[in-house]
């Protein structure tokens, strides 16, 4: 921006074709804040607006899911837990994912569900994600505190858990998952403009991360041969480190947290600069 | 000063397939292009045809080359005809879209209203939703409160600010979008056709806004196929045509040179050209040589004065001017007036009265229609005109030309506010029986 302002005199502003790989203007995103938090109190609003089943349905949603782990992964499979309580085992993977895979879905549409607005109006695109991640931290808050007052119960009766000092870094783990949910959605938005049917395989390929991840079975029963490719994965970290601060048993270390951190950052990276080329001149194939 | 310069500006649009748009396609096209086979979908197109296949991949320029200098506190109006590129222009400038070459260099803040109350959600209240909007074309949350008072009583809604804007009228609707939009203070404003909503009064009303705005220094461009408006508020103009500026200079000018030329004219190797023209031409016709060759068509008011703007009191005259290449067994003029989905909803005949059936020797002809007073309601009305020798050819001109009308009844003080395509003079009676 600065090099623009220096090469053009004293214009303000110069409409261009597609510049150079890396063209966002993280300057012009912040004078724009007070959209941000405009979409997220409209989604917030809108929410409540809606029927008593919406907020409810945070919370029927992720605990039938682990009533049915419970049964199916715990008492049939037989699945280990790393001799945690199954039920709050399953249920932490499912409000960790739960978050992930919200954020995905709905990160991964901005193009398409705003077509009618981005295609009369110029703000920074990218207010419009960004909102997205923040406005399921609704969601997550219900889902956590349902998780918490299991939680508690289960602590209550004396089950074995150990919650640790790392419990403190949740919002930073919280702060992980918003960025790769965000990083990908937004990959994937980018892309969606283009092969139109990867909007169908979406909640497959959801779906089957689910499975890639350790929601329904420890990190611990991943065999050597594999792990090094498994933690590629950036969800294993973030999952394994919830279990790990409130429950206190898992098979995580730091460098898996480190690739993690490395994964996330890349994917967002990349989400970004794909996003800003096509942001450009998406209307223009819509 | 100048506050806006473009330079050389292009837009392409390609027509057609470019990438298959399905990841399935992209793969197969290459898995075959691994294999060294013939691409299944490539194949799908070649045997169309192959003059079909140039013609989709095809590229199109929007706008060719334009080079524009507008001058601080400026009111320009940017005419033309559908498909000029006058929208392209409007999404560049509103950096919806990016150009393909060239740039636009801009001095100060630049807000563009391609329509009104973008991103306005029914659910919220009158008072979020001015929150919203205000912060979508670019306002901060300091400057929206400022002018708050003042855009809720120019809207007229201060009674139901709190309301979910779901409950408003729709003309509430569009006021509290509008008074939002006015209420922006950017240095340099770009406005599509949204004065084409709302009433009389409304219409007036931003349009004094808009002439205000102007005199405050700030610079606006206008887009519009409402020639008066455009006469009445700009000082310049430019008008725009296949992508390139075809003329500039005086808004009236500007006005006087667009509403000449979109009559048809003919050139010397005797394609019709200009006009919102797409030669439709449906039947055996032998393109080489014609039954006929339209000269012109023009609408005109009483006075014979070309005209596109009418009072519904007024009547309409649809002149034709053509040239009869060889003698015909039965010929036909028909007027239909269109729908917005493109059909026609009333059809008129040279034939209707009788008089001019027969066959139909060769040379020139002018011919006129009267569409008689007191028949239309307020709105733009679109012509098919087509020229038919029966069984033979018919030249059909979709939306060639098209004219205005403004309801105007003087036993009705408020302005019709029905979307009905006609409003005539019905004899009506009401009598009391007990």
């Amino acid at each position: 921006m600065h090099s623009e302002k220096r090469s053009y005199g004293d214009w303000d502003m110069v409409i261009r074709s597609k510049t150079g790989w890396f063209d966002i203007n993280f300057k012009e995103l912040w004078q724009y804040r007070d959209l941000i938090a405009l979409f997220v109190r409209r989604d917030f609003v809108t929410f409540y607006k809606q029927t008593i089943l919406g907020p409810l349905w945070y919370i029927i949603q992720p605990l039938f899911t682990t009533i049915v782990f419970t049964i199916i992964f715990g008492r049939v499979a037989k699945i280990s837990t790393d001799e945690l309580p199954p039920f709050l085992f399953y249920m932490s993977g499912n409000v960790m994912w739960g978050y992930f895979s919200a954020s995905l879905q709905a990160t991964s549409n901005t193009f398409t569900t705003n077509a009618s607005i981005f295609g009369k109006v110029y703000f920074p695109r990218l207010t419009v994600p960004l909102a997205t991640i923040i406005v399921n931290f609704l969601q997550f808050f219900i889902q956590f505190g349902l998780f918490l007052g299991f939680y508690f119960y289960f602590m209550s009766k004396g089950v074995p858990i150990r919650p640790t000092i790392w419990i403190v870094g949740l919002p930073i783990l919280l702060l992980q998952m918003a960025m790769l949910g965000m990083g990908i959605g937004i990959l994937i938005s980018s892309m969606t403009t283009k092969y139109k049917d990867l909007r169908f395989a979406m909640g497959f390929l959801v779906q089957l991360w689910m499975y890639a991840s350790p929601i329904v079975y420890p990190l611990s029963q991943i065999p050597d041969w594999l792990l090094p490719y498994y933690v590629l994965n950036p969800m294993v970290s973030i999952v394994e480190s919830f279990r790990y601060a409130f429950l206190g048993t898992s098979a995580i270390q730091w460098h898996h947290i480190a690739i993690s951190w490395a994964m996330t950052l890349f994917l967002l990276f990349a989400g970004i600069v794909l996003f800003s080329r096509i942001e450009k001149t998406f209307m223009d194939t819509v | 000063m100048n506050v806006i310069s473009i330079e050389n500006l292009w837009k392409e649009y390609r027509l057609g397939v470019i990438g298959h748009g399905t990841l399935t396609h992209d793969l197969q096209s290459w898995w075959s292009r691994v294999r060294g086979t013939e691409d299944p979908n490539s194949k799908l197109f070649s045997a169309v045809d192959t003059r079909k296949l140039k013609e989709t991949n095809s590229q199109f320029w929007a706008l060719k080359d334009i080079n524009i200098e507008v001058e601080q506190g400026d009111l320009l109006g940017i005419i033309g005809r559908n498909g000029a590129g006058k929208s392209t222009l409007l999404k560049i400038l509103s950096r919806v879209t990016a150009p393909s070459k060239g740039l636009i260099k801009v001095r100060g803040r630049i807000a563009s209203l391609l329509e009104v109350g973008t991103g306005f959600h029914p659910e919220l209240t009158g008072r979020e939703n001015i929150f919203l909007n205000g912060s979508i074309l670019g306002m901060s949350r300091d400057e929206i409160k400022k002018k708050f008072d003042e855009i809720v009583d120019f809207a007229g809604v201060t009674e139901f600010v709190d309301t979910p804007v779901k409950r408003y009228s729709s003309g509430m609707h569009v006021r509290l979008a509008f008074a939002v939009a006015a209420h922006l203070e950017p240095e340099i404003l770009v406005v599509d056709e949204v004065l084409a909503v709302g009433d009389m009064e409304f219409q007036n009303k931003c349009l004094g806004k808009m002439s205000e705005v102007s005199r405050e220094g700030r610079t606006i461009l206008f887009v519009s196929h409402d020639m008066s408006a455009v006469k009445r508020l700009c000082r310049t103009g430019i008008v725009l045509n296949d992508g390139e500026v075809e003329y500039s200079g005086k808004a009236n000018d500007v006005v006087d040179h667009y509403i000449e030329s979109s009559t048809v004219s003919c050139d010397s190797s005797g394609n019709v050209k200009g006009g919102e023209i797409w030669q439709n031409v449906r039947g055996r016709v032998n393109k080489d040589d014609p039954f006929i060759t339209v000269n012109s068509i023009f609408i005109t008011d009483n006075d014979r004065k070309i005209c596109t703007v009418f009072n519904s009191n007024d009547p309409i005259f649809i002149n034709f001017d053509f040239k009869i290449n060889k003698k015909i067994g039965e010929f036909r003029i028909i007027i239909s007036i269109l729908g917005d989905n493109g059909e026609p909803i009333l059809t008129s005949q040279l034939t209707d009265t009788g008089e001019y059936l027969g066959s139909l020797e060769a040379g020139r002809y002018q011919s006129c229609c009267c569409l008689p007073d007191k028949l239309f309601s307020s709105r733009q009305y679109k012509l098919r005109i087509s020229f038919l020798a029966r069984r033979l050819e018919h030249h059909i001109y979709d939306e060639v030309i098209s004219f205005k009308v403004m309801y105007d009844n003087a036993s009705l003080n408020k302005m019709l506010m029905d979307n009905v395509f006609f409003r005539p003079y019905f004899k009506w009676n009401l009598n009391k029986m007990s």
